[in-house]
């Protein structure tokens, strides 16, 4: 590892401030990403901006019924929180469907948003990737991809966006807030990361030196229910190979509302609007809910080793969507 | 770091000793200055000087920022109980308690953790009174090689307040009643471990001795 400077920021203003005009410099979460590719030698910042230390560590109640989650807010706090539990179950489901206790404890909001893929090329300094260094080329097409994307992916690159939790913020109209040289935006999370395009080399539209202080939700939809669900290789403690983040309201056997979210597909979270369109007024039935994935992963182009994925994401869909418009069992 | 993930006696409850510096090799006793570098040109430098609280005793360091936590125990510190299996979060190994809960000492860097309160499997007797977890251990014979065994119990440790504190699993009903302490069942075992692998396949051993001390203490079902 190279050596690097280390500040401890007090302040959202200094931590920005030291970011400025450096671009050697890396924000500092729980570290549990950034520790573990500075090891590798994929990442080798000059200056560690630690920002776990900044009052941002609160979920607090919107006057409009939303919530607003700290960037510093640790995973593990985040699935426990009542209002969480209560209102957005399924983002503490996806929150708790990742990594292990340990690592939730540790990892935050913003740094959970902001990890990288685990592409086997991208951790491995050794090979060419597009994503670590253009225009060096994409082994993983050809290579050891099944674990990649299988949705709008490019001939560029074809990694997934590993995290579990931005499934559910992309299913749940979530907004990133951000703090920069430039002042204060707010970016919707369905739109936070990119697709690979001709740019792999950029995840997501954060610009350099831009801090995540918070992310926001919308009051919840009260007559909904919603709920995630994630297949993996082993039981516990794997990221995803598909996951399904989805709310649904029926009112007397129709679907009043639905948001539907893929995980593990592509290079974001993926918004499955294609498939919404579909729900929305059309009976709560399997045979609605399958028409409804099947539109969206119409659009799919899987690569060699990947096509088993289509038809998981569509079984976990219809499985899941069929799970919520049942009758509540209980509350 | 997270008030709303502490529990109620977060860390302290065993740093009663008297703190002692310069003690483990590469303390640099009295040349510990007030915490990080409070500038952008001070954060040049590549190390600082910060104080880890470890099993209740102060140690005044001056380390290269690359440090991480598990590298300061063993190296620094001659605390070897915690290991180093992967180095990347992917065994739990080197699972210690950091103001009471646990984390993956391997991916901590040292200089962020200045002034937390460290428990590590060296840390959890009192005297020649084994802890309770490492009594079931013992008692259960949950390990074969014992290379796993003191990140399994820290975790176990961490676990236990965890339920306690109410905090939920991947596997805890969605519809459990919340407020109170989380009962652990076999199930609620498996998973909430299993950020701790085990090469030796001891697992059906560790699932018994945690859950008979979630069972003695009131949290099992
Ligand atoms: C073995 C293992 C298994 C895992 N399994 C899963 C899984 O199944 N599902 C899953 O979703 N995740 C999984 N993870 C990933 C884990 O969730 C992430 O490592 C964690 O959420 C990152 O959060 P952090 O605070 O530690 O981020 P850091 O490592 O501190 O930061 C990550 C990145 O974000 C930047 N950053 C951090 N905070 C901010 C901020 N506020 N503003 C701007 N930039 C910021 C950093 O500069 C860095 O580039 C796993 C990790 C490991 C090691
Ligand atoms: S898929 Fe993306 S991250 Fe993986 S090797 Fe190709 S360019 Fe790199
Ligand atoms: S050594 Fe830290 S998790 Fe393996
Ligand atoms: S007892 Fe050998 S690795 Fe667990």
């Amino acid at each position: 590892m190279k050596p690097f400077g280390y500040l401890r920021a007090t302040s959202v203003e200094e931590a920005v401030r030291a970011a400025e005009g450096r671009p050697g410099a890396r924000f500092l979460g729980g570290g549990t990403n950034l520790v573990d590719l500075m090891k590798l030698g994929v990442e080798r910042p000059g200056l560690l901006i630690d920002v776990t230390r900044l009052p941002l560590d609160h979920i607090e109640e919107l006057p409009d019924g939303g919530l607003r989650i700290g960037a510093m807010v640790s995973n593990s706090a985040l699935a426990a929180a009542a209002p969480v539990r209560e209102r957005y179950a399924v983002l503490s489901q996806a929150v708790l469907s990742g990594a292990s206790g340990q690592l939730r404890n540790t990892a935050t909001t913003g740094g959970n948003l902001l990890q990288r893929t685990r592409c086997l090329y991208f951790q491995d300094v050794s090979k060419p990737c597009n994503k670590r260094e253009p225009g060096t080329g994409c082994p993983a097409r050809e290579g050891i991809h099944r674990d990649l994307a299988v949705l709008g992916h490019s001939p560029h690159c074809v990694a997934t966006q590993p995290s579990d939790m931005a499934v559910a913020l992309a299913a749940l109209d979530a907004t990133v807030h951000l703090h920069g040289p430039d002042g204060d935006r707010s970016v919707p999370v369905t739109e936070f990361h990119r697709l690979p395009g001709d740019h792999p080399e950029q995840d997501t539209v954060i610009r350099p030196g831009e801090l995540i202080t918070a992310v926001q939700l919308p009051p919840a939809d009260r007559g909904a229910r919603s709920r995630y669900r994630k297949a993996r290789d082993r039981a516990s403690f794997a990221f995803a190979l598909a996951s399904v983040a989805a709310v649904l309201d029926v009112r007397d056997g129709v679907v009043r509302r639905a948001a539907l979210a893929f995980g593990g597909l592509a290079h974001r979270p993926w918004r499955a609007r294609a498939a919404e369109e579909v729900l929305r007024d059309a009976p709560a039935t399997e045979d609605t809910f399958a028409r409804a994935a099947e539109a969206e992963l119409a659009a799919a182009e899987p690569l060699r080793d990947n096509g088993f994925k289509v038809p998981l994401a569509r079984n976990l869909a219809v499985a899941v969507l069929t799970e919520l418009a049942a009758p509540p069992a209980r509350g | 770091m997270q008030p709303t993930n502490q529990p109620a006696d977060a860390g302290g409850a065993r740093a009663a000793g008297a703190a002692r510096s310069g003690t483990g090799a590469g303390t640099r006793a009295g040349t510990a200055t007030a915490g990080p570098a409070r500038s952008a040109e001070a954060a040049a430098e590549q190390s600082s000087a910060l104080v880890l609280h470890v099993n209740g005793t102060a140690y005044e360091l001056t380390l290269d920022h690359r440090t991480t936590v598990l590298d300061v125990l063993r190296e620094h510190l001659g605390l070897t109980g915690a290991k180093k299996g992967c180095d990347h979060g992917q065994c739990g190994a080197c699972t210690v308690l950091v103001d009471g809960r646990r984390a993956n000492s391997c991916l901590m860097l040292a200089v962020a953790q200045d002034g937390r309160h460290i428990t590590t499997i060296e840390g959890l007797a009192h005297g020649e009174r084994l802890h309770p977890l490492q009594e079931a251990f013992v008692e259960r014979d949950a390990l074969q090689c014992g290379y796993c065994t003191p990140g399994q119990i820290c975790s176990a440790v961490g676990v236990l307040q965890e339920a306690a504190d109410g905090f939920p699993s991947h596997v805890t009903p969605a519809d459990a009643p919340q407020g109170g302490p989380v009962p652990l069942t076999v199930e609620e075992i498996r998973e909430r471990m299993s950020g701790n692998l085990c090469r030796c396949g001891a697992y059906p051993r560790i699932v018994e001795a945690v859950h008979d001390v979630s069972t003695d203490q009131g949290v099992a079902s």
